[in-house]
């Protein structure tokens, strides 16, 4: 039951990057197509699952003073592995994620789930827990590529779906879902859906507005 | 001369780090509460960006290239699949030393900027300037240029986005927006405002 939780829970009740704040630039920067997304998804989630199973396994052995750099080697061992691994049988990907293989490393994703989860758990719930943010992750990444391919350029993975003007078919592409801006206001509105859906989610207003005013 | 005006304004401008390749969006997002302390993290991203990326240049160009390693007397050596991790430390060790001279030398300013330096290891936008410049392949003189102009750029876009949110916590925002929510609709409203730079041609 709490194994189950540890990795159902990112999905949605917190999620890393809706609730957390975590690892939002590469979400932002390559949505514009679902299949680099994809690739995104299953090198985050593996670097998540990986460096907090190792990290998890060692944690009684760093000293705490030196732990930061303790986990970036790690983590930065296993960016690398999946930097060559992509290299090596998705060259044309890999030029098309360009930095942002090598930016898992600064991923707050990982970090953040290696200081508060695996310093403090054994590890094989820490890595249940990686693959669970991971998942967490490939969610929102995933549908607002959907919606930014699908969209923006009347595909997805590259397949027509809804032909566009310039081919013949009907659909009139939103050019602007292409562009970064749109990233930002899918990934607002998908908050506000969430939050919505799940009142308990909402932040407190720093200032409370009252009505009616009275005089 | 020229090449290098231009370098320095095509990264502050039209590849804002924040605003156009979404680097530091984490830090961006969660300390552009308030002008003084994004005001005070902007300028540490300036000063360290513009160390470390001409550091891990004269480190790919001193040890990683292909042939580079000549004057140990191993030529035909390619450690480029090194990079990564060497980058970060690189970026790490002297974030560490920045802050120890601070403290010894300008204890105000360190007082200032002490517990944003830490956060700048895990940074986005320091890593993305150090790989842009290698996948780029500039020189050093480039890169200190980068490293600057992309610093500015940084510290532009966070000073400006915490303008717009001293000013939005007044407004009656809908309840599921509040907070992150319309944090991201402005930062994609802002840029698309820094969209309007991409038509200049330098």
């Amino acid at each position: 039951m709490a194994k189950k939780n540890v990795l159902t829970d990112p999905l949605v009740d917190n999620n890393p990057i809706m609730l957390q704040v975590l690892g939002v630039c590469s979400a932002l920067a390559v949505t514009s197509s679902l299949q680099v997304s994809l690739i995104m998804c299953v090198a985050l989630t593996s670097v998540v699952a990986c460096s907090n199973f190792l990290i998890s396994a060692i944690r009684n052995q760093i000293p705490s003073s030196i732990r930061i750099i303790a986990q970036m080697v790690i983590i930065a061992s296993l960016v690398i592995v999946v930097d060559q691994i992509l290299k090596a049988y998705a060259y044309e990907i890999s030029k098309t994620l360009s930095v942002f293989v090598g930016l898992i490393i600064t991923n707050c994703i990982v970090m953040g789930r290696a200081e508060a989860y695996a310093m403090s758990n054994p590890p094989i719930p820490s890595f249940l827990d990686g693959i669970g943010n991971g998942l967490g992750y490939s969610l929102v990444l995933v549908s607002v590529a959907v919606i930014r391919e699908l969209f923006g350029a009347g595909k997805l993975l590259g397949i027509t779906i809804l032909p566009t003007v310039n081919d013949g078919g009907w659909y009139v592409p939103n050019g602007l879902l292409l562009l970064p801006p749109s990233a930002f206001f899918i990934i607002g509105l998908l908050i506000w859906a969430v939050r919505s859906y799940k009142p308990e989610q909402v932040e407190e207003r720093d200032f409370k507005i009252s009505f009616p005013v009275r005089y | 001369m020229e090449a290098h005006i231009s370098l320095f304004v095509k990264s502050i401008f039209i590849e804002n780090m924040a605003l156009s390749f979404f680097l530091g969006m984490c830090t961006f997002l969660a300390v552009s509460k308030k002008i003084e302390t994004a005001l005070g993290l902007g300028i540490a991203v300036v000063v360290v960006q513009a160390i470390t990326v001409p550091a891990n240049n004269l480190v790919l160009s001193l040890f990683l290239k292909e042939g580079a390693l000549s004057w140990a007397g191993v030529a035909d050596i390619d450690l480029r699949f090194l990079g990564l991790i060497c980058y970060i430390g690189v970026i790490a060790a002297i974030v560490q030393i920045l802050e120890m001279v601070l403290d010894k030398f300008f204890p105000a300013l360190y007082h200032a900027l002490g517990v944003f330096l830490p956060l700048i290891t895990v940074n986005c936008a320091i890593m993305g300037g150090s790989l842009f410049m290698v996948e780029r392949d500039y020189g050093f003189g480039e890169s200190v240029t980068y490293g600057f102009g992309s610093g500015i750029g940084w510290a532009l876009a966070i000073t400006a986005m915490a303008g717009v949110r001293e000013k939005l916590k007044y407004s009656d925002v809908p309840a599921g927006l509040q907070g992150l929510g319309i944090t991201f609709i402005t930062a994609g409203l802002m840029s698309m405002g820094f969209m309007a730079f991409s038509g200049v041609k330098l």
